[in-house]
């Protein structure tokens, strides 16, 4: 279910922002694989706003809703020995808590 | 019942809807556990009196009614029609429906095949897959093997497939791990000028919009 932004808070990212998925020690249900966990990739579009999983999964249906990005990764940058002739990318949904910023030269050294 | 191993066992639905994969394919055997405790929530609804034994029967046939033609047909106009294409990749959902063909996930998200980029749809946590549009996904996509590999290894799981993409097309893998549904819009054959919509529609398979396939040519004894 799309909801509106019920907080009106600012959106922290916007598209082409490098950024870096959190590894953050949750159980239950996480949808935050750990292949992207700890990796810089790069915003691609807001999507918007969900209620977030890990607490409806355990009945907590009250909200708050959030913000859901679609974010960008090269595969040579997920996977070690990923062949290089290829400049092959992954595109994945990540919540923002999931989320951090970092600096533009940081994320492409 | 392992925990470690079956951790998506539970059957409610949640408010979005992640579809969980059958364990049938996991394991090559039935879920056993899985079905008693179906059957005894199922059993405990009806007697409450707050399901009836029709309304999931109902609800089944729901579930099991769509199928890949409504995804073909949202293809096939916008093989034909450049606006309708424009939409489709802005809002697959608005666009669905003015086809009135209904997406019941929250987004449909429609990528795009070039002549530079490939894209491929998994879902490595379960089996999200457009259900509205596409039906039921196939055994394969809800395997471990290709939940694994497609995002590891996607040039060597299409090329299993029998689809070679040169290296200097851009594989475009995109795990469905969320609220978002995928549906990838494949290159329109050639020499298909002058078709119908009808006619259009036969060359699109349910495998080139997952896009483990392209849609497929027309074939040499084809009528227009």
């Amino acid at each position: 279910m799309t909801l509106k932004n019920a907080n009106q808070t600012q959106l922290r990212f916007k598209a082409r922002d490098p950024v870096l998925v959190l590894d953050m020690d949750k159980a239950g249900h996480v949808r935050t694989p750990f292949y992207v966990r700890r990796k810089i990739g790069e915003v691609i579009d807001f999507r918007g706003y969900f209620l977030n999983p890990e607490e409806l999964s355990i009945g907590n249906t009250a909200g708050p809703a959030v913000a859901l990005y679609r974010v960008r990764f090269m595969m040579k940058d997920l996977w070690p020995n990923y062949n290089l002739d290829r400049t092959d990318v992954l595109c994945i949904e990540v919540y923002d808590h999931w989320l951090a910023p970092i600096a533009n030269d940081e994320a492409r050294p | 019942m392992n925990p470690t191993q079956r951790p998506h066992e539970h059957t409610h639905s949640h408010e979005h809807d992640h579809e969980h994969a059958p364990q049938a394919v996991e394991d090559g055997q039935s879920d056993v556990d899985g079905q008693q405790l179906v059957d005894a929530l199922q059993a405990v609804l009806i007697k409450k009196g707050i399901l009836s034994a029709g309304e999931v029967t109902l609800e089944i046939q729901n579930l099991e009614s769509p199928g890949t033609h409504l995804g073909a047909k949202l293809v096939a106009r916008a093989w034909l029609d450049p606006e309708f294409r424009s939409k489709l990749l802005r809002n697959g959902k608005d666009a669905a429906a003015e086809l009135k063909i209904k997406v019941g996930e929250a987004q449909l998200v429609v990528v795009e095949n070039t002549a530079t980029v490939h894209n491929l749809i998994v879902c490595t946590l379960c089996s999200c897959y457009p259900r509205s549009i596409l039906g039921q996904p196939p055994s394969w996509y809800v395997s471990k093997a290709y939940r694994a590999r497609a995002v590891r290894e996607p040039a060597a799981v299409l090329a299993e497939f029998g689809l070679d993409v040169a290296a200097d097309v851009q594989i475009s893998v995109h795990d469905s791990n969320a609220d978002m549904r995928f549906l990838v819009l494949p290159q329109r054959p050639a020499n298909t000028d002058g078709l119908s919509e009808e006619s259009l529609t036969k060359l699109v398979t349910r495998d080139c919009m997952i896009g483990v396939s392209k849609a497929l040519d027309i074939p040499m004894n084809f009528t227009r």
